[in-house]
């Protein structure tokens, strides 16, 4: 059981190829791209959604905060969508491999503090040092702070991995138990049963969160730092 | 024999004699003289994915089921490239 319970982990390959490059490129394909000004049924949901989302993702940046929303309705919609199609039953969720959670964060992280160090370079470094600190512990302080920003990719990478691989074994694992109980019990199999729904419900919701929090985040610092 | 790649709005165009035109005789030549090239390929996959979007979701009421038969092809997928993990988790006596 317990090496079953990591195989839909693995990187997913086919005879030899990573076919994971295709997995992550599958969402792509649910969102095509509008060609006029009325468009089908999905185009015009699709449409809705993002400028709901961008009208409410945008409202705390300035003009220069702004040139970054493409780049954050992209996130948003990218690990969105990733995590809603790792719910489908055996499918493999790019967003719990920790390289791709990292791979996202990092660079992101980095280019809003660049951005800040660049533009604003004596705000940025007051940030180090929060108003009103009494002068002996001022050294330390620096260091926590330094140390609380460093920390800020690690935390948004490992939060989202470990958010969605928590998800996806408490679902491998409820699922399995109320398979073996249905045989011994079946009371206890059913609340077992009413158990996985309400879990399956919490996925869906941790799904869109997870994607809302990371962008969520992104934007702060970037607000930060403009 | 290549058929054009810039017709994202309306119907493919009927460009070379297609498959159920093909008698059976003529099969094999017919399976040779397909364009094999990565632009050909290419364009299959193009003309493949704009017939089932122009047929199920780009039509003025499409519903639910063009999205469906997408995901339910993906399923099928996944579980076709994962059944020799889950090949164990049958319920026979003997594995």
């Amino acid at each position: 059981m317990n090496e079953n319970l990591f195989a839909s982990f693995a990187a997913p390959s086919m005879m030899g190829l990573p076919i994971v490059v295709l997995i992550v490129m599958f969402p792509s394909i649910l969102f095509p791209t509008p060609n006029r000004l009325i468009n089908n049924r999905l185009i015009s949901i699709q449409q809705w959604l993002i400028q709901l989302t961008s009208k409410q993702m945008l409202a705390i940046h300035n003009q220069k905060g702004r040139t970054w929303a493409l780049m954050l309705m992209s996130l948003i919609l990218f690990i969105g969508s990733t995590n809603l199609l790792g719910l489908l039953p055996h499918s493999f969720t790019p967003t719990t491999q920790l390289s791709m959670n990292l791979g996202m964060a990092i660079p992101l992280w980095a280019g809003t503090v660049i951005t800040g160090f660049r533009y604003k370079t004596k705000a940025s470094l007051a940030h180090f040092l929060p108003q009103g600190t009494p002068l002996p512990l001022i050294p330390m302080l620096v260091v926590i702070e330094t140390i609380s920003l460093f920390i800020q990719p690690m935390a948004l990478a490992v939060r989202l991995t470990a958010n969605i691989t928590a998800g996806h074994l408490l679902i491998h694992l409820i699922g399995g138990a109320t398979l073996a109980l249905i045989n011994i019990s079946a009371t206890t199999a059913f609340i077992t049963f009413i158990i996985l729904i309400l879990l399956t419900i919490l996925e869906f919701a941790v799904a869109l969160i997870q994607a809302y929090v990371f962008t969520l985040l992104v934007s702060l610092y970037l607000h930060d730092n403009t | 024999m290549a058929s054009p790649a810039c017709f994202s709005s309306f119907s493919v165009p009927v460009k070379e004699k297609k498959l159920m035109e093909v008698k059976l005789g003529e099969l094999p030549g017919w399976i040779l003289m397909r364009d094999f090239t990565p632009k050909g390929i290419a364009g299959a996959f193009q003309r493949g994915y704009y017939r089932y979007y122009n047929k199920y979701i780009n039509v003025k009421k499409g519903g639910v089921a063009g999205i469906s038969m997408v995901l339910a092809a993906y399923v099928l997928f996944n579980y076709c490239r994962s059944y020799k993990e889950l090949k164990h988790e049958r319920l026979r006596k003997y594995h």
